[in-house]
């Protein structure tokens, strides 16, 4: 019997829906409009993407979506949240949402202390827990706010103080207060770590409705399956734990898109551009996962340090304005967007886009009417395409991750700008299925586990410091739910801890694996 | 004396950005730490010691430890100010300024904090005006002038005062506490008068600092003649716009070292090669020296001229390679064997930037 996997993206502008058997190939896939209430149009997709399959062999669904996104950037519906961390007399100078916008701050950030805790970087403690701090500090909360954030130095080394401060604030105010652990929640970098702590508890609400809606959904199609979401990195937690960590679903799309590119394509290793009406973004696939930028990452204006996928974007798309001056052209930056479907010329409008420009260049065919771009001037089409094929080859350049050169996977509506041949890449390949590779991407997500902590490898030895890490993120795989018999290692990232002896080496290491059949 | 303002400290961040020629740890926490110290305990001065008691006493301050660290067990404050105090109690003096040590990365900001919180001015100058990785690679070393008594501390109040015989025995009982005082910590060393300061140290560091950061920001914003102006108020030159291919990393002894060559963007068979300790020390083309230690070494993003640290530095990064020269006050005799090519190992001859300069 197939094992069938649904896979929801819930996008700006549209939610894709596919159904996907256990070999990866698409036996349904539809397209509806992102609605108001994005519960609406997961409804709407589900309902159409399980026309005709057999429900029984529907065993699993994953749900991509933007909620928790936009609710930060649009400072919508975000709880405000008790923050409490443990790192005096550590920390002091700097106080909880420093650096936050003002409004963000006045919505989300309510009571906050600095208390007695913490460790070194060692693992032992700076301080021991304050325990009667933490008693006082969740009655300063009770009736105030619905969430607590707590936040301790070097939790991801150790998170033993965490986990007592959620004991006692649940003591104190029920086992059923929401409380959000920095260690669950981020890597080193106490500050960033915080402010997603801080985050992932005012999104407590909103993951709620969101998780219902999805369940919901499921259960009035008679779907009585196990339902994830996916996140930032592009595996899957489940929908209950998704609840507690919402934050981490804020980067998701991206990561879906591109991985669902590289799935399609049947590649572990390549680059992916996806183009649309306004802008083009470019990543990097190592190994089946998108390669994780090195900046911080600022979610809503709030410096945080996510794994997310490491992106170029510019302005270029299927909408992009081509502007004929001066005897040369002008190419965007802006963009009709969306509306190219009415105003470039090929569907009748009057705006010279890059749409016009491929059609008349023979790169883009059955889109609108091609007799309407027989006055555009053979020069411009020349001169704007040449832009394109720059554009794409110095993205692709910036991308590339060693000189090696990789295939181009090219998806998104406005990726025929995409030329065949680029200097450096080793092939364009566009899959069948492009435009719902987001949804692809959810469906076939993994499960897994990751570990992020400095060791001190004089003490014993590089290759058993690396070994434990290895082990400590298998076994997070493992009870993320991934199969002990095919989780792997996906990344070991080593960074050496500059100005001092003692090779003291920060290790992050992550691992995945296929769902375990239950 | 002048005020230090909120827009001066952005315009210092990036300019202590760059001048952390790749290290010096990221000045963001040092930053916010400074607008806490500035909500909490006013404004800050900036004062030239002509301004000063020239035999008041001047106390330096900065934090030493391990950048990683610093990001996880965030500044107390008590660190700083306590090894201030603590100093100035075994001199039995009180110090009339602050001073940096180090007007490169996140030592650049720290003072400012801790000067804010005591109420005393922070005196216009300093040693080294980069970052380097040891605490005897100052002007004031090649003056004679001891790092000692200097003093140690942590968040919860354990301090250290050391007496040396050398500036280089200093550096490692420093490092010595720092790794048993959780690698994230206060020093204050080379106690001097204001008098001293005039003579040896290097002098309008801050200015400097402030100064670079805004010629910098105006070319970030894209102004015409920005790039110009910025290269000609630093006497630095842009030697290189290319592509990073390689970089490769190493650890030993407690040096973060590495290696990034960078190949030309028009033309491939030109590249540039840097090696990195901590900083970037040495820029090499076609094999031949173009910059050298310390002359400072410093990568721009090509797109947005932002200052790229060693840590960030990526693959197929497009980048600009600025050399600015060092501080005039480092060209006296000594300086070689101090923080020259030959300190940090390398079997090249200094490269003065003069002799490159068109």
């Amino acid at each position: 019997m197939s094992r069938l996997r649904i896979g929801i993206d819930v996008g700006g502008t549209n939610t894709d829906a596919v159904v996907v058997d256990q070999d990866g190939n698409v036996l349904a896939s539809t397209k509806a409009a992102t609605t108001l209430d994005p519960s609406d149009g997961i409804a709407a997709a589900l309902k159409a993407v399980i026309e005709g399959i057999d429900k029984s062999h529907i065993k699993q669904a994953m749900l991509g979506t933007t909620h928790p996104a936009n609710a930060i950037i649009q400072r919508k519906d975000l709880q405000q949240v008790g923050v409490l961390r443990l790192a005096a007399p550590s920390s002091l100078a700097i106080r909880p949402g420093a650096a936050w916008p003002k409004d963000l701050h006045a919505t989300v950030i309510g009571p906050s202390a600095i208390i007695k805790g913490g460790y070194e970087y060692d693992g032992s403690e700076i301080s021991p827990l304050d325990e009667q701090a933490v008693r006082d500090f969740a009655q300063k909360c009770k009736g105030v706010v619905n969430a607590i954030a707590v936040s301790c130095a070097f939790a991801p080394a150790n998170y033993e103080q965490e986990l007592r401060a959620a004991a006692i604030i649940a003591e104190e105010l029920g086992e059923d207060f929401a409380v959000s652990l920095s260690h669950q929640v981020g890597a080193i970098g106490l500050l960033e770590r915080e402010n997603a702590t801080i985050l992932n508890a005012s999104l407590f609400g909103v993951a709620k409705r969101v998780v219902d809606g999805f369940q919901s959904a499921l259960l009035s199609h008679g779907l009585k399956v196990d339902s994830y979401l996916t996140q930032n990195d592009g595996t899957l937690m489940t929908a209950e734990e998704a609840i507690r960590l919402p934050i981490l679903t804020v980067g998701s799309g991206p990561t879906n898109s591109m991985r669902g590119a590289c799935a399609l394509a049947k590649l572990s290793d390549a680059l992916v551009i996806d183009v649309g009406g306004t802008s083009a973004d470019v990543g990097i696939l190592i190994d089946g996962f998108p390669r994780e930028s090195s900046a911080a990452v600022e979610v809503g204006g709030v410096r945080t340090n996510f794994r997310m996928p490491d992106l170029i974007s510019i302005g270029l798309g299927g909408g992009t304005l081509v502007r004929e001056e001066d005897g040369g052209v002008r190419v965007g930056p802006d963009s009709v967007g969306y509306r190219v479907v009415t105003e470039a010329l090929i569907t009748g409008g009057s705006t010279l886009t890059l749409s016009d420009i491929s059609t008349k260049g023979g790169r883009l065919d059955g889109f609108g009417d091609a007799s309407k771009v027989s006055g555009v001037k053979d020069a411009t089409v020349t001169a704007a395409l040449a832009w394109v094929d720059e554009q794409v080859q110095i993205l692709c350049d910036r991308m590339k991750a060693s000189r090696t050169s990789l295939p181009l996977i090219a998806v998104g509506g406005g990726s025929h700008l995409v030329p065949d041949s680029i200097p450096g890449v080793a092939g364009v390949i566009r899959p069948a299925h492009h435009s719902v590779a987001n949804a692809f991407g959810a469906a076939i997500a993994e499960a897994s586990g990751a570990v992020d902590r400095v060791y001190r490898y004089e003490a014993e030895g590089r290759d058993a410091c690396l070994d434990d890490a290895k082990r400590l993120a298998t076994e997070a795989a493992i009870r993320a739910g991934a199969d002990v018999d095919h989780v792997r290692i996906t990344s070991v990232v080593e960074v050496p801890m500059s100005y001092l002896p003692g090779q003291g080496c920060r290790v992050q290491v992550k691992a995945a694996g296929p769902l375990a059949i239950h | 004396m002048r005020e230090l303002t909120l827009e001066d400290l952005d315009d210092m961040v990036l300019g202590a950005t760059l001048l952390g020629a790749g290290g010096g740890g990221d000045p963001y926490i040092a930053r916010l730490m400074v607008r806490q110290a500035m909500e909490d305990f006013g404004s800050v001065m900036i004062a030239s010691p002509d301004e000063l008691d020239p035999d008041g006493l001047v106390l330096t301050t900065a934090v030493i430890g391990a950048p990683t660290v610093i990001s996880e067990k965030v500044p107390a404050g008590p660190e700083f100010v306590g090894c201030v105090n603590s100093l100035a109690a075994y001199l039995g003096k009180k110090p009339v300024a602050i001073m940096p040590i180090e007007v490169g990365g996140m030592n650049t900001l720290i003072p400012i904090a801790v000067a804010a919180e005591m109420g005393l001015p922070v005196i216009d100058a300093d040693s080294m005006r980069r970052a380097f990785p040891q605490i005897e690679m100052t002007v004031f070393t090649l003056a004679g002038i001891p790092a000692s008594p200097m003093s140690v501390a942590d968040e919860k109040g354990n301090v250290v005062v050391f007496q040396t015989t050398t500036n280089q025995v200093a550096e490692k009982l420093a490092r010595a506490s720092v790794m048993q005082l959780g690698m994230a910590n206060g020093i204050s060393c080379y106690p001097m008068t204001v008098k001293q300061v005039r003579e040896f140290g290097i002098q309008g560091s801050m200015s400097y600092c402030v100064d670079l950061g805004r010629k910098l920001s105006a070319v970030q914003r894209g102004e015409a003649g920005a790039y110009d102006a910025f290269l000609e108020f630093s006497g630095g030159q842009k030697y290189f716009s290319g592509k990073v291919i390689d970089i490769d990393r190493r650890t030993t002894e407690g040096f973060a070292k590495g290696t990034l060559v960078v190949e030309h963007l028009t033309d491939p068979t030109r590249t540039m090669r840097i090696e990195i300790q901590n900083e970037l020390l040495m820029a090499f083309e076609d094999g031949k020296p173009v910059v050298t230690t310390p002359d400072l070494i410093c990568i721009l993003d090509h797109e947005n001229a932002q200052p790229i640290t060693t840590e960030t530095l990526a693959f197929g990064q497009r980048v600009d390679v600025i050399g600015l020269p060092c501080a005039p006050e480092w060209h006296q005799e000594g300086m070689l064997e101090l923080v020259g090519p030959k300190a940090f190992g390398y079997d090249v001859p200094y490269t003065p930037m003069e002799g490159a300069r068109k």
